[in-house]
């Protein structure tokens, strides 16, 4: 070892002179490497990305200039105002709930055995794994009108059947209740891996210092786990204000339009009304809840990035 | 403190811990049984949708309609697998599924992990804000692109002739957008934790760029690429926005939008053979999942522990 290193430093210096070709070579071997990733990512992300702001300010035909037109269209709507608020419910809800169950059932998989945690965990994944069309069609004949197996169930302890899709109210409900199903999981293997990398001295520390359960939770869990906690959050609000897949098989937003979100309406009015300068225009609003979320994530790698 | 009370405070220790462990252990217990209790109450509730699936693919249409117990099967039958495995649009569903999703995965490979080796260890110029963008672009939710897209590929469909619309392999070509940010991203942090020396030694006796990734970062960085493959994989067969934007015949639809669009028809619903259908196309990434949990779960977590 000893012998290697000083003659890796001679080699590293009689190339010296050679060096910065070499570099330069290297450099344009690197680009050239992630080109097809900057062609890909250029040609079918931000090129379309900014074309929908483009679209935003043409009308229906797409001939004319209209600047702010759909905007100002969309504004005076009640539809778009009942879309902002059920997309915020939507986003907001399904969230909160996705983390609180996913922090609850880390703890109780946490708190197995480790030679029983594997079989727990393995069960409690399924619904992330299923492409969610198809899980949600299942959720979809859970909630037919006629032969709900949950009002089957209702019915044998005496409680009334529910219109699950048909109320407005309870439309909702199913759709973030789906939502939740879905996502949780996701929300348990993140906290799950989060919780395991805790020092179990902390625990300890904080058991010796009298601290109870909920103690330990606030003043040793909730900290170390911070960063995981806010980076999913921000990931899974992007992705739930961005969700499609659900809210179109279970009502395609009915019942009268009331469970739309932003990508179905959106879709609604521009793929099928055929409208697509007014679907850009709605589908744009996703935009402001990125932007917020792109800065505060670049603000916690950056953070990270000094502390390193 | 002299040595007789060291050994004092020693000898007591012990003691006063078996008291301590007494009323913890107690605790543990209650606090084991219910975490039990709710794990069985979440698994009942994660369960439901995929066994009720199940349940019902297993019904006659008959039993179905039938007013009976919606949760238990009386007379199990076959009859909607072997008539989803005999029919030809099923089967073509499934196989259009699986070509885009192989050809997706082999695309995502080709580009993210040549351009993960070039952000993790040749810098270039822009490399740093490229590596921040990929993550960036990851964000970016594809119910903001369809509409934009939807409008290009018109355009392209009138300009240059090519028939882009309702074929499935467009949807190779959008795909990537999906699964190649994500992929790139893990694949940076597999690479950027393989030792500097192992590359450097390999420059020292003359091995290329191209060498160094093909013969050390692949073979050392395999199970991350084995979670991007797994990854890319399920993400292109569980995709149903773009299908549903960009194909629309019968013949050029993959699985989630087939059995959205052509399984469900009319007012007359044929729920065994959806929900078998169901089963059946949730199978592929279900398999992976039960053989492959491990990685698949690497894949998951990567993205934001190493964020």
């Amino acid at each position: 070892m000893a012998a290697v290193l000083p003659r890796s430093r001679a080699t590293a210096a009689a190339r010296g002179g050679g060096l910065r070709r070499v570099m330069r070579r290297k450099s344009t071997l690197a680009f050239l490497m992630a080109l097809p990733l900057i062609v890909l990512i250029g040609a079918l992300v931000v090129y379309p990305a900014l074309y929908s702001v483009h679209l935003a300010t043409l009308n229906k035909s797409m001939e004319r200039f209209v600047g702010f037109g759909n905007f100002t269209f969309l504004f005076k709507r009640d539809l778009f105002w009942m879309v902002v608020k059920q997309s915020v419910i939507f986003a907001v809800t399904a969230v909160v709930f996705k983390a609180l169950i996913g922090f609850c059932v880390a703890h109780f998989v946490h708190n197995v055995p480790a030679k029983g945690q594997r079989k727990w965990r393995g069960m409690l994944l399924i619904p992330w794994v299923i492409p969610p069309a198809m899980s949600t069609l299942a959720w979809f004949w859970l909630f037919d009108p006629s032969y709900s197996a949950f009002n089957w169930l209702f019915a044998h302890v005496g409680l009334p059947s529910i219109t699950w899709l048909g109320d407005p109210y309870w439309a909702r409900f199913s759709v973030i209740l789906v939502n939740v199903w879905y996502g949780a999981p996701f929300f348990l293997i993140m906290y799950l891996a989060a919780l395991k990398s805790v020092p179990e001295q902390l625990y300890e520390a904080a058991a010796i210092d009298g601290a109870n359960w909920w103690q330990k939770i606030w003043y040793v869990t909730l900290p170390m786990m911070r960063n995981i906690i806010s980076i999913t959050v921000l990931f899974s609000l992007i992705v739930t204000f961005a969700n499609f897949d659900i809210v179109r098989i279970l009502t395609s937003g009915g019942p009268i339009d009331q469970t739309h979100i932003f990508a179905t309406w959106a879709f609604k009015l521009g793929i099928e009304g055929n409208d697509i300068p007014l679907g850009a225009s709605v589908s744009l609003f996703m935009f402001p809840i990125l932007a917020i979320a792109a800065i505060f994530i670049l603000r916690d790698i950056n953070r990270r990035g000094n502390e390193a | 403190m002299n040595p007789a009370e060291i050994q004092a405070a020693v000898l007591e220790a012990p003691s006063a811990g078996k008291a301590k462990t007494g009323s913890t252990r107690r605790d543990r217990k209650r606090a084991l049984y219910w975490s039990y209790f709710f794990l069985v109450l979440f698994v009942v509730f994660f369960l439901t949708p995929p066994i009720y699936m199940m349940i019902t693919s297993l019904k006659s249409s008959a039993e179905i309609g039938a007013i009976t117990n919606p949760w238990w099967v009386y007379a199990p039958t076959l009859e909607n697998y072997w008539a989803l495995l005999g029919s030809e649009q099923y089967l073509t569903f499934f196989k259009n599924s699986a070509i885009v999703s192989v050809v997706v995965v082999i695309i995502t490979m080709l580009i993210s992990i040549p351009a993960a080796f070039a952000l993790a260890r040749m810098k270039f110029w822009g490399s740093a804000a490229l590596g921040m963008g990929v993550f960036l672009t990851y964000l970016i939710p594809e119910t903001l692109l369809f509409i934009p897209l939807f409008k290009i590929f018109a355009w392209v469909q009138e300009t240059l002739g090519i028939e882009v619309m309702n074929h499935y392999w467009v949807l190779m070509v959008i795909y990537p957008t999906l699964t190649v940010p994500f992929c790139t991203w893990i694949m940076i942090g597999y690479f950027a934790s393989i030792p500097k020396e192992l590359d450097e030694a390999a420059l020292i006796d003359g091995a290329s760029y191209l060498q160094i990734l093909t013969k050390i970062f692949i073979p050392v960085a395999l199970p991350g690429i084995i979670a991007a493959t797994i990854f890319a994989f399920t993400v292109s067969w569980a995709d149903f926005l773009y299908p549903m934007a960009f194909t629309t015949s019968a013949d050029q639809l993959v699985l989630p939008a087939g059995i959205v669009t052509i399984l469900i028809r009319g007012d007359v619903y044929a729920w065994g053979q959806i929900m078998a259908g169901c089963l059946l196309g949730a199978l592929p990434p279900l398999l992976i999942y039960a053989f492959l949990m491990d990685y698949y779960i690497a894949g998951l977590t990567a993205g934001a522990t190493k964020g």
